[in-house]
């Protein structure tokens, strides 16, 4: 590869070219885009979690000021629309595929969770829609819900769907059952450990939004959302809703202010509002509430397991046994079913060589909001669980925790492990060591009596995390299960005046594609950064690609335009060749100039861009007019990155308040873009980590099934005060999976930090769990009922 | 939100006639309690009278041995205010530890104290230093304004003028916050004064603010962190939710009351 090492290039912390945009005001959210003769959509919830619609009366309602048109479930029932859809099926152990309940766009019959959609009001102005909203009579029979997790597979708790018996989805499996029984049969000790993984509720700063409209003239239906993946959400309200042919629908995703996941859905929202605006012959504008956010955007997490890992005498990993119970929610949301399985259990492995796995996971429904991809999307499962047994393991061997995981370090790579995954490359001691040296391990010892002297409980606790991203090859996902390929799309346009344009199948909504992605093609084609547009989200501008999720645009979205690249140049180079009258072999092309080797001939890329399109005199036979090349690109596996976090924490006993003192975070993500926007990555992974550990719980009563933590008074989303400074380190083993080397990092921090914090706090309170969030209340509690330890007076 | 008529008096007087002309009328101070509660269609006022633009409600004022703060007095100005300062720093403080500086700059005195929400922290003040509220009809015992949880003393049509603080010889208010909200969940306002000694627990009772007795005894018996250190609250009538049960709370009423002291002096 010909890269030039420039200010823009790659490995620079180049600004981003995003940020003017966005803190000038001057970005375009899909709430900035105004219609002519747009209307608005309010959307009537469910108050019950679950009830039988007796009946639904909109006479009033449809005769309130401003009111268009409402629709009920009858409405797009009988239009013939489909439900929703999960685009992956999971098959239980006994070789039945997942039991899939109907997800109707608006409630038919039955309601299923506080804030379900009964009905879309369409009026001149939202407060019109929403006063009419309020005048639709609909009478529920309430009936009793299925909210707890734990009690939600018994015989007489309420049913989500007829489909689903106890509420059971799927009972899936995964490792080798008898090779792992035989290994705790010959362990000197096995170590168990009851975990809960606390449901999180994602709260992008952007709520989903959405624009449908219809042009009567040509029969095309546009869609503007709040998509993390317009062309998946084009392909499947095609072929799967059926609101319009896939030629017939175009879908937008303009600026996107945060996803987290929650945005890679299809929600009832944006396919009423498509689907609507044809019957009503007007755009249909909805911007969602952060109340509505609350109620109806996806959330994650939402576990409840038992583990058990068998040791030899020397602390040598066995075998791990896990059986999990993973909440679904009502309905099965687009990627929901493969969150707490494929994206779950193949990470149970972790760094370590564990001979044998077999971990069994139940998805369960519940008259709760729908579960589904959060910021690393069961990978922050696997690795909470594996590492929180691991530091209970060396705690009841009295073996170190750095030591107790070197012990049992992946060292020769490529490893297979034994669920699915074939991990690539790592050098996983190299992260704990200099994770070790950056937080001074050594002095802990002092820094923990020194706390005593004031009161305080110090705590250290560390995770050496693994996580699969990159989320590919499509062989790979298509025999698990997935619907779709995950592969990525580019499109690389060189214009006649030599900037350049790139067509990206991924999607930037906070990632920074705009700058990585022109550094990438900035280097390569010694073009300066601003004449590089990174052009995505338009299906109407950008053909097919897969979209942004499971920390994949770098691995497999830049790789595919490093392919675009490499065909350029090659093109651009016959173009040169027969320009300057040499054969293409000796044509050099560095820093954005072309040189036949041995001569002081040379072209400067903006004239050979110019010559492409004038085409003068080109042998057309051999060399077509034109210089734009795409590609598509399919990886060999998933990226691995991995690393180590340490977390100090410090306790005040008498408020129950964790502070975090010290937060260390050393990362392998292989070949680097833009350290800049790298660290900002795991800032936010972690901050969020944070947050999951001692702040964050979404919390539904469990007789009501009333989300108790609808709004900011309940639910604690972190902030500045609640981070500490954080210490970022990096390794780096080159990714051997894609031409860049790169690893992916947009979730390691969440994935990463959450089992370092925990560790830490039961450490500081010496005790075997506590749940999270480890609020003050828990930790107090969990003082008052633990023989408390000598804080020395 | 639903419809209602907007009113904007320059006076006293005038918002006094338009209170006493409409059917259903809500004064409007900050509107950082008011306008969520609208916007969530939980209010259905007829006429939302704005009060903000009343120059006389505005105003710190040190007089004598007290400190005189017009209702609608904004929680950054007194914070900010050199007089508030000098003379009772414990409520300086206090307003500037209420919410993040947007709700600082538009909240008012009056407007939360009317609210009396159980979480809030001016009616620890107010109780804590035994102040007086004078309204447009009368002046009433911070002992007897605050009725219960969202409820006060008020009457229709009444509107808060002013509320008078006494300056304290020594006084605290230590807040343990609600990590989701950021309102008190245990806030407990000490002093010691003309009036002997005050102890004001906000953010716990099921009733809201309420006085601890046995507290204000140890204390003037002998003003030190120790003398509070191992007074318990039941955890009968003590609040309980998601965020720490009554026992926790009751725990921290006496934490909180504790650090008050010590920073008292
Ligand atoms: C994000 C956020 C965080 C907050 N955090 C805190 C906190 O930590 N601690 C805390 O104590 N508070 C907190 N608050 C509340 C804040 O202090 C408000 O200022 C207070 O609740 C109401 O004051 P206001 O001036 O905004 O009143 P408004 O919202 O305008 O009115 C509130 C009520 O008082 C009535 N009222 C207003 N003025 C008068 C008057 N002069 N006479 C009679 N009745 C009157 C109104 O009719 C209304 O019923 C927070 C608020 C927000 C939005």
């Amino acid at each position: 590869m010909s890269g030039a090492v420039t200010a823009e290039g790659i490995g620079q912390p180049v600004r981003r070219k995003e940020d003017f945009r966005f803190i000038t005001g001057n970005g375009h959210y899909t709430d900035d885009i105004a219609r002519a003769r747009q209307t608005w959509a309010y959307f009537l919830r469910s108050p019950h979690a679950h009830a039988r619609i007796k009946s639904i009366d909109t006479s009033v309602a449809e005769a309130a000021p401003g009111v268009v048109a409402i629709f009920t479930g009858r409405h797009v029932a009988d239009d013939g629309l489909g439900g929703l859809i999960c685009g992956w099926t999971v098959t239980s152990k006994d070789g039945t595929p997942m039991k899939v309940g109907p997800h109707p766009i608006l409630a038919l019959d039955t309601v299923r969770y506080v804030g379900d959609h009964v009905a879309m009001v369409v009026a001149e102005t939202l407060a019109d829609a929403r006063a009419a909203a309020e005048l639709i009579d609909v009478d529920y029979e309430a009936l009793p819900a299925a909210v707890a997790l734990s009690t939600c597979q018994d015989e007489k708790t309420a049913q989500v769907h007829a489909e689903a018996p106890r509420n059971t989805c799927f009972e899936w499996e995964l490792g080798n059952k008898a090779e792992t029984e035989a290994a705790f049969a010959k362990a000197d000790r096995v170590v168990k450990l009851d975990l809960t993984n606390n449901r999180l509720i994602p709260n992008a700063m952007e709520p989903r939004a959405a624009i449908g409209e219809y042009d009567k003239g040509s029969g095309i239906y546009t869609l503007h959302t709040t998509s993390q993946n317009p062309h998946v959400a084009r392909l499947v309200l095609s072929a799967f809703v059926g609101v319009a042919p896939e030629h017939k629908l175009r879908v937008v995703a303009p600026d996107v202010g945060g996803g987290f996941g929650s945005k890679i859905f299809i929600y009832a929202e944006e396919t009423a509002c498509v689907w609507a605006a044809a019957k009503v012959g007007r755009p249909i504008k909805w911007t969602g509430d952060r109340s509505e956010a609350f109620l109806s955007d996806a959330h994650g997490r939402d576990h409840l397991s038992h583990a058990e890992l068998a040791l030899d005498k020397d602390g040598k990993f066995l075998g791990l046994r896990v059986k999990t119970v993973a909440n679904l929610g009502a309905y099965l949301s687009t990627f929901s079913a493969s969150v707490p399985t494929y994206l779950y259990g193949t990470l149970l492995s972790g760094q370590y060589d564990l001979p044998a796995i077999y971990v069994e996971v139940d998805g369960v429904y519940t008259h709760t909001a729908p579960v589904d991809a959060y910021r690393g999307a069961g990978r922050p499962e696997a690795t909470y669980l594996v590492e929180r047994i691991v530091e209970t393991a060396a705690r009841e061997t009295g073996i170190d925790p750095a030591e107790l995981r070197r012990r049992n370090y992946i060292r020769t790579f490529p490893h297979q492990t034994p669920v699915i995954m074939n991990y690539d490359a790592g050098d996983y001691e190299a992260s704990l060591e200099a994770a070790m040296e950056a937080i001074d391990y050594k002095g802990f010892a002092a820094r923990k009596s020194e706390a005593a002297s004031r009161g305080k409980l110090r705590g250290i606790g560390m995770s050496s995390y693994i996580e699969a991203c990159g989320l590919a090859p499509s062989a790979a996902v298509g025999s698990l299960g997935a619907g779709v390929g995950l592969w990525e799309s580019a499109e690389v346009r060189v214009n006649p005046t030599g900037n350049i344009e790139v067509l990206t199948g991924s999607h930037s909504h906070g990632q920074g594609h705009e700058t990585t992605f022109a550094q990438l093609v900035a280097s390569r084609l010694g073009v300066p950064l601003d004449n590089v547009e990174i052009v995505h989200g338009d299906t109407d501008r950008v053909q097919f690609g897969m979209g942004t999720y499971g920390s994949r645009s770098g691995a497999v979205g830049m790789s595919a335009i490093v392919r675009a690249l490499d065909k350029i140049e090659a093109k651009a180079k016959k173009i040169a060749a027969h320009l300057m009258e040499a054969a293409v072999e000796d044509i050099v092309f560095e820093n954005g100039t072309f040189t036949v080797q041995g001569t002081d001939k040379s072209l400067a890329w903006a004239e050979l861009s110019l010559a492409a399109y004038t085409a003068h005199g080109f042998p057309s036979a051999d060399i077509e007019p034109g210089l734009k090349e795409g590609a598509f690109y399919d990886p060999t596996n998933f990226t691995f990155p991995a690393g180590c976090h340490i977390c100090e924490v410090e306790i005040d006993p008498d408020t129950g308040i964790t502070r975090i003192v010290k937060f260390v975070a050393v990362d392998d993500f292989g070949t680097v873009i833009n350290p800049m926007i790298v660290e900002g990555q795991v800032h936010g992974g972690i901050a969020q980590g944070i947050g999951q550990a001692l702040l964050e719980h979404g919390v539904y009563d469990p007789e009501s099934g009333q989300l108790v933590t609808g709004s900011y008074m309940d639910y604690c989303m972190p902030r500045a005060d609640d981070l500490p400074n954080f210490t970022l380190g990096f390794t780096k083993t080159v990714c051997p999976s894609n031409p860049l080397g790169m690893k992916g990092c947009g979730e390691a921090g969440a994935i990463a930090s959450p089992p370092a914090i925990i560790n830490a706090v039961t450490d500081a309170l010496g005790i075997r769990d506590i749940e999270m969030p480890a609020t003050p209340a828990r930790v107090w509690e969990a003082l008052q009922s633990a023989a408390p330890r000598a804080a020395a007076e | 939100m639903y419809q209602f008529n907007y009113e904007r008096p320059k006076t006293l007087a005038d918002a006094e006639s338009l209170l006493g002309k409409a059917d259903d009328p809500k004064i409007l101070a900050g509107g950082q309690t008011l306008i969520p509660t609208l916007k969530q269609r939980l209010a259905m006022p007829s006429d939302v009278i704005d009060i903000g633009g009343i120059k006389e409600l505005d105003f710190i004022r040190a007089e004598g041995d007290a400190v005189m703060i017009g209702a609608a007095t904004r929680h950054a100005t007194v914070s900010a205010s050199p007089d508030v300062q000098k003379h009772n720093p414990a409520l300086a403080a206090l307003a500037g530890g209420i919410g993040d500086p947007a709700v600082r700059h538009m909240g008012t005195l009056g407007g939360s104290i009317a609210n009396n929400d159980p979480a809030a922290d001016y009616p620890a003040a107010c109780l804590g230093l035994d102040a007086k509220i004078h309204t447009t009809k009368r002046l009433i015992e911070a002992d007897e304004f605050f009725t219960g949880m969202f409820e006060t003393a008020l009457q229709d049509g009444e509107i808060i003028k002013e509320v008078t603080f006494p300056h304290p010889e020594k006084a605290a208010y230590m807040k343990f916050r609600n990590p989701a909200s950021r309102y008190a969940m245990v806030g407990v306002f000490v002093s010691k004064g003309p009036w002997g000694v005050r102890v004001a627990v906000t953010g716990a009772g099921q009733n809201g603010v309420f006085r601890v007795a046995e507290m204000e005894e140890a204390l003037a018996k002998n003003w030190s962190p120790d003398a509070v250190a191992n007074i318990k609250l039941p955890a009968k009538g003590i609040n309980s939710d998601l965020h720490g049960s009554a026992e926790y709370r009751a725990h921290l009423v006496t934490v909180m009351a504790k650090r008050a002291v010590a920073a008292a002096g």
